[in-house]
């Protein structure tokens, strides 16, 4: 397993359930070797964090209106 | 003459004129989230507005253990859920099944396997400042438009409401293996999408 479209498979799979040893392992060497999805497998993970970042934001937003 | 202090004062709820100053204020980001979630005007226009309803008149139950606005959020999010089954009941859902025609994959990967080399991903810099600027979650929002509703809906549900991949298979009735396929499908478009149109222009 060292193509990168088995590879995302993995990167967007572990940000739903915890991938199996055999998993890690395959997509740690893909991962190793490929800056490409080095990359990708940053950006999922940030739009992992996207929804706990917008609630952040949410309670931030009032607080930045009254120091205008 | 001694004025008694206002009930619950000092448990960091805000007071009651201050609290509506609070909804106002978050409003449009709840507006933008519910947009986002059920992709109807009007339905996440009704979405806000109940929540916001339902904040005043529950105001008793904010127990103070998280934020003001993190707490209406978390009743919006309940109203988003009943938005979205009604949608569902209205059969205003197409079917969700991975459409087989989805050439995604197809577009991005070479036969080989590997990145076509025009569609390779690069750095986008530091998540932290990604996440600061404005500038993504405009384009972040665009992209979520462009996507087609039932992946949106599936990607939203576990990216922006947190719910778990099995908990999507209940409320939109896949099996678990067809929520994974469209996930993978719909961040490999939405990364796509975000790089064309953020990075370009930062
Ligand atoms: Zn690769």
């Amino acid at each position: 397993m060292n193509k990168c479209r088995e590879a995302t498979k993995l990167m967007s799979l572990k940000q739903d359930r915890s991938l199996t040893f055999q998993e890690r392992v395959s997509l740690k060497l893909h991962l190793m070797m490929c800056h490409a999805c080095r990359q990708c497998d940053k950006q999922f993970t940030l739009l992992h964090e996207v929804g706990s970042r917008f609630e952040a934001d949410i309670e931030k937003s009032t607080e930045t209106d009254h120091t205008r | 003459m001694t004025d008694t202090p206002p009930p619950g004062h000092g448990d960091g709820k805000p007071d009651a004129s201050h609290r509506m100053e609070r909804l106002a204020a978050v409003r449009p980001r709840l507006l933008s989230f519910a947009r986002m979630q059920l992709r109807d005007n009007a339905m996440a226009e009704d979405a806000v507005q109940e929540a916001l309803m339902a904040a005043i008149e529950k105001d008793d139950s904010f127990a103070g253990r998280s934020g003001y606005e993190t707490w209406v959020f978390g009743i919006l999010k309940y109203k988003i859920l009943d938005g979205l089954r009604a949608q569902k009941r209205q059969g205003r859902w197409q079917p969700l099944e991975a459409e087989p025609d989805d050439d995604t994959l197809d577009r991005l990967f070479q036969q080989s396997g590997h990145w076509h080399r025009h569609e390779r991903p690069v750095s986008w810099g530091q998540p932290d400042a990604i996440l600061e600027s404005d500038h993504f979650w405009q384009v972040f929002d665009a992209c979520m438009i462009a996507l087609p509703d039932n992946v949106a809906r599936v990607f939203s549900l576990r990216e922006l409401m947190g719910l778990s991949t099995e908990d999507i298979c209940r409320e939109v009735g896949i099996k678990e293996n067809n929520c994974w396929v469209i996930l993978h499908r719909a961040r490999l478009r939405l990364r796509t999408c975000l790089e064309k149109g953020w990075l370009k222009e930062e």
